[in-house]
């Protein structure tokens, strides 16, 4: 006897965003207080002006719930809506118990599928694939997906390298099931990871027990890997790099994002390209850091309903995952 | 194969690209990081596009010795 399966669904679409960062801002001089660097000297190397970072008795699943319930409540549906809750992270200071069951409770889900997604900084766009897929496949109806980073309980205070890049943030979608073929709001998604180049970017068990990164390798890496991941996912898609409106890598280090946006403007790519630089007054907050440049970008007006945005995400692992979406 | 002239000609215009530094100021005995004031992920995206050029590969512990343009141009002349 054959065994039954759901019926399945044209495909998927996001319909809600939502983010959330701590109030506390650091700026690069509070930095310089603590560690030989500089305004000008971070600016340049990273892009970044400020950054926020949480309070210690604010916890990553304090800022899952503020951009979860922010992105369910723009998507209009109810909590009670929600079958699974994916939350994207690498920071959690305890493997057990995971994030997304205490989230979905917290945030009032009854008894959704719930797990956490470890893929570093692309762990938004592998979680956003992993969502459409599943409500493709009539797994799931409704997800929500988090990417939620506490970064600085990880971070080397004492690191001038990455302790000026690192924050703490938190970035929610609704993914749900498009109706037909045209309402499709989210495309395939290319992606890969590189274990090869696992020692790049981890913590350094056998000594401070803190984030370390080599800055070198992983900005070769960035630069010169990460754009074909864009223009896979395009393709994959069965679009042009003319067709996308926004480009939102992960915000790792403006100079990357500048480098991959250079790359798809000699593919083609549209003059009026827009590109997200969220990470100039957020800092790179991993998982967290495509969701809230989408949702910062709106609030702001620079993105609108029904455009076509790029989303690559890359990071330890080494990972990568993008996918061509379109705003809600 | 590039010769000595051509290989510093071609370092010089991608210096100028990446750093906006002035082709005329990049000669055999200045320092990238003293004299040019060219920062290490800078270096890299230099090194990437004279692999492209040059057929090379400068990884970045190799990339690390080359302190002046000089350096550069001898590495790219022998190992293209």
């Amino acid at each position: 006897m054959n065994l039954r399966l759901p019926a399945g669904t044209p495909g998927a679409k996001i319909i809600g965003l939502g983010s959330f960062q701590p109030e506390n801002v650091v700026t690069n001089d509070d930095l310089a207080r603590r560690v030989a660097t500089d305004d000008q000297w971070i600016r340049d190397r990273v892009g970044i002006v400020e950054r926020r970072i949480a309070e210690k008795d604010t916890s990553l699943v304090d800022m899952a719930v503020e951009a979860g319930s922010r992105a369910l409540k723009d998507s209009g549906l109810e909590p009670s809506a929600v079958d699974t809750v994916i939350v994207a992270t690498c920071t959690m200071t305890a493997p057990i118990p995971n994030a997304a069951a205490q989230t979905a409770d917290r945030i009032g889900i009854t008894a959704p599928a719930a797990f956490d997604l470890n893929a570093a900084c692309a762990g938004f766009c592998y979680g956003l694939g992993t969502a459409a897929d599943l409500v493709r496949a009539g797994s799931a109806r409704n997800v929500l997906v988090i990417g939620a980073e506490k970064l600085s309980d990880w971070v080397d205070w004492d690191d001038r390298s990455t302790c000026i890049i690192f924050a703490d943030a938190a970035g929610a979608a609704v993914v749900t099931a498009a109706q037909s073929a045209d309402e499709v709001g989210v495309g395939p998604v290319s992606w890969g990871s590189a274990g090869d180049q696992a020692t790049t970017i981890r913590v350094l068990e056998e000594s401070t027990n803190k984030l370390w990164q080599h800055g070198q390798a992983v900005f070769r890496w960035a630069t010169t890997q990460i754009a074909p991941v864009a223009l896979d996912a395009v393709a994959r898609a069965g679009l042009s790099p003319a067709d996308i409106d926004v480009l939102v890598p992960h915000q790792a280090n403006l100079r990357i994002v500048e480098a991959v946006a250079r790359r798809l403007h000699k593919e083609g790519a549209r003059e009026d390209l827009r590109v997200a630089d969220d990470i100039v007054h957020s800092g790179n907050t991993s998982s967290a850091s495509i969701p809230m440049a989408l949702d910062h970008m709106r609030t702001a007006g620079r993105i609108r309903s029904g455009e076509t945005a790029l989303l690559v995400g890359f990071g330890a692992g080494l990972s990568y995952a993008g996918q061509v979406v379109r705003i809600p | 194969m590039a010769d000595t002239a051509e290989i510093l000609s071609g370092l010089a215009e991608i210096v100028e690209e990446v750093a906006g530094i002035d082709t005329a100021e990049v000669s055999a005995d200045k320092s990238f990081v003293d004299d040019l004031d060219i920062d290490s992920l800078s270096m890299v995206e230099i090194a990437v596009q004279a692999e492209d050029k040059f057929g090379v590969k400068i990884p970045d512990d190799q990339l690390a010795e080359l302190k002046t343009v000089g350096d550069a141009v001898s590495y790219i002349e022998k190992n293209q």
